[in-house]
C-alpha cells in the first residue's frame, strides 16, 4: 500500500511548544503559548481572525522567529535550525498553488523538484502519491480539468513528496464535495495512522471534528485544548435548547431579556437558547412564554456543538479592538 | 404573478452552459416572501451562476425566472432595482472609512438623506461595528467586511437580498452575528436567498436546496430534510478509532464508516440493533470503547447518502 511507503520513518514527528511569544512592536500576537503534539496525532488549531493561529503556525513553519519561549518541529529548534524544519515539513492550503496549465504529474515533479527529492526517489515516490491520492490513470489529465476534491488530493500529494513528518493543512477541505472530503480524511487518518503529525488550522467545525485534539486560541493565547467530545462535554458552561415557537421575534425579544437565559438566538426555524438547567427551564420556560403570548411547541435538550464551544470561549473578546487585518 | 401566490422568488427550468458543459441544470425552486433560502451545495454545484441569473445580471440558456414580480430576462432592470446583490468579492472601497462606503451606497441607490442617517446607525449596531464607523474598511478584518458589505447591500431597503457566499472564510463568531443580522430582517419581511459551501449552515436556514452538480438533489426546511435521511446514524467514542472502523467496515446494515477526531460515525438501516450489534463485536474483538450512542444525522449525512443512493 502506498501510504505504508509514504509514512514510513514519520515515527519521531511532533510539534513541542514552550512558552511562545511573538511580539509586534507593543502588540503581543503569540502570547506564552505551550503545547505539545504526539507523533500520529490530527490537532486541530482553532481561533477567530488575530487570534494569532496564523503566526504561530509561520513560527511552527521556521518562517518567523519567536520573540520568547521555544518551539521544536520533527526534532529541530525552529529559532536555530529553520532550514531543517522545513525540510522535515508539508504544507498545503485551500488556495494550494497547483499549476493549472501543467498536468497532474507535471506538476508532482515541479513540487519533487521544489522539496529536492532525490532523482534516484522522485519518480517512484511521484507513482505513490498517485496512487496514494487516487489518481491512477489521470496521470496526464490537465490539473484545470480535475474536479475539486480531485485536485485536494493532488495538492496533498504533492505536498508529501518529500516525507515531512508534520503537516500543515490550512482549511484542507473548504468548499470540496462531502464525499470527496471523506476520501480526503481518510487519507490523512491514514498518514496520521504512520506516524505523520498532521497540524490542521480551520474556521470550520466540521473539519475540527475531524481532528483528534483541538486547541483554540483567542488574543494569543491557548483557551482550550482537548479531544472535540472533551470540549463540548466538559468545557461548556450550561445546555443547550431548541425551541419551537410562535411568534420567533416575541419569543427572542422575551427570552433575551430574562436574567435566566445566558443566550438566546434564532436558528432556523426555531431558536436555541442556552441556560444554566436544562431540566429547571424546561419546567419555566413554556409557561413563561405563555405569559408573553408566545405558544411553545416544542423544547428539547440538544447536544453542544464545536462552534458553541468556540463562541462561548472566544465570542465578545475580538471586538474590543486590537483586532487585526490578518 | 409571483406576488400573488406569496413567492418572491420563482426559478423553472433553469439551464446555464459555459462551453456546452452545464453549470446549472434543470433547475426550479420558489421562494416565500419572508424566507432564508440556501442553496448549498459544493464548489462547482452552480451556486454563484444562479445567484447571477436571479439578480439579472446573467441570462439563462432556457428556463425562466421572475425576481420580486419582475422577468429576469425581459426586465433586468427592474429586478436590479428592488433587490440587492452581494457578490463574492463585494465592491467595498478599502480607503474610505465604514461611514463613507454606507454613504456611498447610499448615494448610488438613491437614498434620501433623511432617512439614512438613522438607518445607517442601526445597521451598523446589529453588526456590532459602531464603534467603527471611522476605520477604513482596508484595515477590516474579513468578518466585518462581509458586515460592512452586508450593510451596504441593506441601504435602500431591497425587497430581495441575494447573498453569494458571504460567510466564506468568516470565523465562527462573526459568522453567527452575520446570520443574526439575517435573522434579524425576517421581521422585515425581506426575502434572503444565501448561498453556502458549508453544509452545517444549512440548518441555519429556513428552507434550502441541496444542490450538487447544476441539479437540485432535495429541496425542503432543515427539519423534513433530515426526516428523509434512509437509516440513522451512530456515533462511537473510542481511543482506537481506526481499529473501530476496522472491525465494523463491511458489517451487516452499515452503510458508511467515517473516522472522526475521537471516534467513528456510522451510517446504519437500524439503530437500536446495530448498536448492539456493534457493542458485541467491538467487545469480542477487545477494541475499547467508552460510548455508541445514536447522533442526530446532519445535512452532510443526508447528502451523501442521497448522491450514493443515486449511483
Amino acid at each position: 500500500m502506498a501510504v505504508q511507503e509514504i509514512i514510513a520513518g514519520a515515527a519521531a514527528a511532533s510539534v513541542r511548544v514552550e512558552s511562545l511569544e511573538k511580539r509586534f512592536g507593543r502588540f503581543t500576537a503569540v502570547d506564552r503559548v505551550s503545547f505539545a503534539t504526539e507523533p500520529g496525532e490530527i490537532f486541530g488549531f482553532l481561533g477567530p481572525n488575530g487570534a494569532g493561529k496564523s503566526t504561530t503556525i509561520r513560527i511552527l513553519c521556521g518562517l518567523l522567529r519567536p520573540t520568547a519561549g521555544k518551539a521544536v518541529v520533527a526534532g529541530f529548534d525552529v529559532a536555530t535550525q529553520a532550514e531543517e524544519v522545513r525540510q522535515n515539513i508539508g504544507y498545503m492550503s485551500q488556495k494550494f498553488s497547483l499549476y493549472n496549465t501543467l498536468q497532474v504529474v507535471e506538476n508532482l515533479r515541479f513540487f519533487a523538484g521544489m522539496y529536492s527529492v532525490p532523482r534516484a526517489l522522485a519518480e517512484a515516490r511521484i507513482r505513490e502519491a498517485v496512487a496514494m491520492a487516487g489518481l491512477a490513470g489521470h496521470e496526464h489529465d490537465l490539473t484545470a480539468t480535475l474536479a475539486g476534491g480531485w485536485k485536494q488530493r493532488l495538492a496533498l500529494g504533492c505536498s508529501i513528496l518529500h516525507r515531512p513528518k508534520v503537516l500543515f493543512l490550512d482549511e484542507p477541505t473548504s468548499g470540496v464535495d462531502p464525499i470527496s472530503r471523506r476520501q480526503f480524511w481518510d487519507l490523512i487518518h491514514e498518514m496520521a495512522g504512520g506516524g505523520v503529525t498532521v497540524f490542521v488550522s480551520t474556521h470550520y467545525m466540521d473539519e475540527a471534528e475531524y481532528c483528534n485534539r483541538l486547541a483554540l486560541m483567542n488574543r494569543g493565547a491557548l483557551v482550550a485544548l482537548g479531544t472535540p467530545n472533551e470540549l463540548k462535554r466538559h468545557l461548556m458552561k450550561g445546555a443547550l435548547l431548541l425551541i419551537k415557537c410562535e411568534p420567533l421575534g416575541t419569543a427572542l425579544e422575551v427570552l433575551q431579556h430574562n436574567p435566566a437565559v445566558m443566550e438566546a438566538a434564532v436558528f432556523g426555524e426555531g431558536l436555541h437558547v442556552t441556560v444554566q438547567d436544562a431540566t429547571a427551564a424546561g419546567a419555566w420556560l413554556p409557561g413563561y412564554l405563555a405569559e408573553h403570548g408566545v405558544e411553545c411547541m416544542r423544547l428539547q435538550p440538544i447536544p453542544l456543538s464545536l462552534e458553541d464551544v468556540f463562541v462561548q470561549l472566544t465570542g465578545g473578546r475580538i471586538h474590543q479592538g486590537g483586532e487585526s487585518a490578518s | 404573478m409571483a406576488e400573488a401566490s406569496g413567492d418572491s422568488i420563482k426559478a423553472e427550468g433553469l439551464v446555464k452552459r459555459f462551453a456546452g458543459v452545464p453549470a446549472v441544470d434543470d433547475l426550479s425552486f420558489s421562494v416565500r416572501r419572508g424566507e432564508i433560502f440556501g442553496l448549498v451545495g459544493p464548489d462547482g454545484a452552480g451556486k454563484t451562476t444562479t445567484m447571477r441569473i436571479l439578480a439579472g445580471v446573467m441570462s439563462p440558456d432556457a428556463g425562466t425566472a421572475s425576481v420580486a414580480g419582475f422577468d429576469v430576462v425581459r426586465d433586468p432592470e427592474a429586478v436590479k432595482n428592488h433587490i440587492s446583490y452581494m457578490p463574492q468579492r463585494f465592491g467595498l472601497y478599502e480607503d474610505l472609512t465604514v461611514d463613507e462606503n454606507i454613504r456611498f451606497y447610499a448615494d448610488l441607490f438613491g437614498v434620501a438623506a433623511r432617512d439614512r442617517e438613522e438607518h445607517a446607525a442601526r445597521l451598523l449596531e446589529a453588526a456590532r461595528m459602531a464603534e467603527f464607523r471611522q476605520r477604513l474598511a482596508g484595515n477590516l478584518s474579513g468578518g466585518m467586511k462581509q458586515k460592512l458589505g452586508l450593510a451596504c447591500a441593506l441601504v435602500h431597503h431591497p425587497q430581495v437580498l441575494l447573498l453569494d457566499e458571504p460567510t466564506t472564510g468568516v470565523d465562527p463568531v462573526s459568522r453567527r452575528e452575520f446570520w443574526q443580522i439575517l435573522y434579524s430582517l425576517l421581521a422585515e419581511n425581506v426575502t434572503i436567498v444565501i448561498s453556502t459551501a458549508y453544509l452545517d449552515e444549512a440548518e441555519r436556514c429556513t428552507r434550502l436546496a441541496l444542490l450538487f452538480k447544476g441539479r437540485s438533489l432535495l429541496c425542503d426546511t432543515p427539519e423534513r430534510l433530515k426526516a428523509q435521511m434512509p437509516g440513522a446514524t451512530l456515533m462511537v467514542v473510542s481511543p482506537q478509532p481506526r481499529e473501530v472502523r476496522e472491525r465494523l467496515s463491511g458489517a451487516e446494515g452499515i452503510s458508511n464508516v467515517v473516522l472522526v477526531g475521537d471516534g467513528v460515525h456510522l451510517v446504519v438501516d437500524d439503530a437500536p440493533r446495530r448498536c448492539a450489534e456493534a457493542k458485541q463485536m467491538l467487545t469480542a474483538a477487545g477494541i475499547p470503547f467508552d460510548e455508541i450512542a445514536e447522533s442526530e444525522p446532519s445535512i452532510e449525512d443526508l447528502f451523501v447518502a442521497y448522491v450514493q443512493g443515486q449511483g
